[in-house]
């Protein structure tokens, strides 16, 4: 590499920093983004000014088709399909890794030119890449709903078998330079314990997952960067790989659960016997009608959503809700919990799609303090992070997670399908409590019925 | 590239990938990890070189595909990211964008 594509890649490497620093900001984060392309722009056109490269053919015809794909794919998507959408392309990232690792890897062995860095750096960027590529797809189908097998018992043990079984064939590549097989068997390997290790996975621990997919494609990246010996390669990859990892972390403090737990132990699972002590004769139902007199006389309404705004397309209809009620005076926020949704910062898209504007979506510990200033909260299609058991049962699966207190505000009204338990499969006392109405009923028709009646008075 | 810069190179990207994210707020976690996704699609330039390289028609097609794959991962991540900031924006052509849900009320 000479020094002016050195310099080339260095302006890609300073373009990344920049844009990741301007996507901090909602009003910078649009030119943070450009930032990042022209980052990418620069890289490309700087590698194919590379004397390596001798034939275009091959590389044109990936360019476009990975152009059409991609662009079809991103225009195309529904803002509610968003995690899955990321988990794909995440998936095709990892992918791409595995397959520059091994075609490096197999020139460097027929050429004779293997180094035992070459070699295990290879190995490395395989086995990531590889586990990126089938767990993204498995994340992916599983967002998707177009999978629901959450394996079988056991198959942590299988996993750790894989591990061993990728220890010893990384290992074989290395010392065995001479036989590329042992690579492609890594290769294997690491795409069948990516599919082990995410197919128990599920529900709400599904951000965490994305979120260290998203990790380890930045990972493998570095991995093929020390491959090819190229610098930004490392630079770029780190970058992806330490954001990924911060969103991990963020995302296992909001469960209060640990990531080898997330991995390796199934979803806590709360037995569902007490059902009927819980609820019996203590939940009161409500109507739209009833809703909107209360909404009607409120000051401050606060609005909570979960998943379930997302599976019925609520946002719309929450948006419409909002400005009725801001119309008559009335101020209305947003709670957002952190691991609501299925991937980091779900409800902020959803909720920015349908033109709420950023400034009303409070953070959990900021808005914690105002419930009891709350005249009316309105819980749309979530559960366990409303749960107050979560802070009363030291016993309970969801123990010590940090938790919105609804259940402090004077009203609670509850838009669900059923009294039905969350993601942790325990039921949620606050269905029960004084001060809590449960609406029965698809999470938008309900938010349309209530808006509807409002106009009324 | 020496190992020991490749490394130093590895360590400090790392803390500076920390520092920048850690101040990114929960509003922007998607977008951000959309838009670091596609910075993740940099492997391109390994499969830009893998495909063009003339080593032999199997490096080549790895190549190839590492391309198509990258190049959906970059394309797509960057695409999707900017249609996602764009609903952030400031203020935006909000009246031209309401008549399809609301009936007409004003915000």
């Amino acid at each position: 590499m000479d020094d002016w594509a050195a310099l080339g890649y260095l302006v890609a490497a300073v373009l990344f920093i920049l844009g990741l620093k301007r996507l901090s900001r909602p009003r910078t984060a649009v030119r943070g983004n450009q930032y990042g392309a022209a980052g990418m722009l620069v890289a490309v056109l700087v590698t194919l000014t590379d004397n390596s490269i001798i034939g275009f053919e091959w590389i044109v015809g990936g360019l476009i088709l990975g152009t059409v794909v991609g662009a079809l794919l991103a225009v195309k998507v529904q803002m509610t399909a968003m995690p899955e959408l990321v988990a794909l392309f995440n998936g095709f990232g990892g992918g791409a890794s595995v397959l520059v690792a091994a075609a490096s890897y197999t020139q460097a062995v027929d050429l004779a030119t293997d180094t035992s860095r070459l070699s295990s750096s290879a190995a490395l960027a395989s086995l990531i890449g590889a586990v990126t590529f089938t767990g993204s797809l498995v994340a992916f189908a599983k967002l998707r709903e177009a999978l629901h097998w959450s394996g079988f018992p056991g198959i942590t043990i299988l996993s750790g078998l894989g591990v061993v079984a990728a220890v010893v064939f990384a290992v074989l590549t290395v010392v065995d330079a001479e036989n590329a097989l042992w690579l492609w068997l890594l290769v294997a390997v690491g795409a069948v314990l990516g599919l082990l290790v995410v197919v128990p996975i599920g529900g709400a621990d599904m951000p965490v997952v994305i979120a260290l997919l998203n990790s380890l494609s930045g990972m493998a990246a570095v991995a093929a960067g020390f491959v090819l010996d190229n610098s930004l390669l490392i630079i770029a990859g780190s970058l992806v790989g330490a954001s990924g990892l911060i969103l991990t972390q963020i995302m296992c403090v909001a469960m209060n659960r640990t990531l080898l737990a997330v991995m390796f132990s199934p979803a806590p699972v709360g037995n569902g016997a007490e059902v009927d002590d819980i609820y019996a004769g203590k939940v009161r139902f409500t109507s739209p009608d009833d809703v909107a007199m209360l909404l009607e006389s409120a000051e401050r309404v606060a609005i909570v959503p979960g998943y379930g705004l997302a599976v019925a397309q609520a946002q719309h209809a929450v948006r419409d809700l909002t400005r009725r009620l801001q119309d008559r005076g009335v101020e209305v926020v947003f709670g957002i919990h952190p691991v609501a949704g299925r991937m980091p910062g779900h409800m902020n898209v959803l909720l920015a799609e349908a033109e709420v504007s950023y400034e009303r979506l409070v953070e959990m510990d900021d808005i914690n303090p105002t419930f009891e200033q709350t005249d009316v909260t309105i819980v749309i299609g979530a559960n366990d992070v409303v749960n107050p058991v979560a802070r009363t049962d030291p016993s309970s699966p969801i123990a010590g997670m940090p938790i919105l207190d609804v259940d402090k505000s004077d009203v609670v009204v509850v838009i669900k399908r059923s009294l039905s338990p969350g993601f942790a499969g325990i039921s949620n006392p606050l269905f029960a409590a004084d001060n809590a109405l449960m609406l029965f009923g698809d999470g938008r028709q309900a938010v349309v019925d209530i808006t509807k009646s409002l106009q009324a008075f | 590239m020496e190992l020991l810069i490749a490394v130093t190179l590895l360590a400090l990207a790392v803390f500076l990938g920390v520092e920048l994210i850690t101040k990114v707020p929960p509003t922007l976690h998607t977008p951000l990890m959309s838009g670091s996704n596609a910075i993740s699609g940099i492997t391109i330039v390994g499969a830009l070189l893998a495909a063009g390289a003339d080593h032999s028609t199997f490096t080549a097609v790895l190549g190839f595909v590492a391309v198509t794959m990258a190049m959906i991962n970059v394309v797509g991540g960057f695409l999707v990211t900017h249609r996602m900031l764009h609903m952030f924006g400031p203020r935006r052509r909000r009246a031209a964008a309401d008549q399809s849900e609301t009936d007409g009320e004003d915000l």
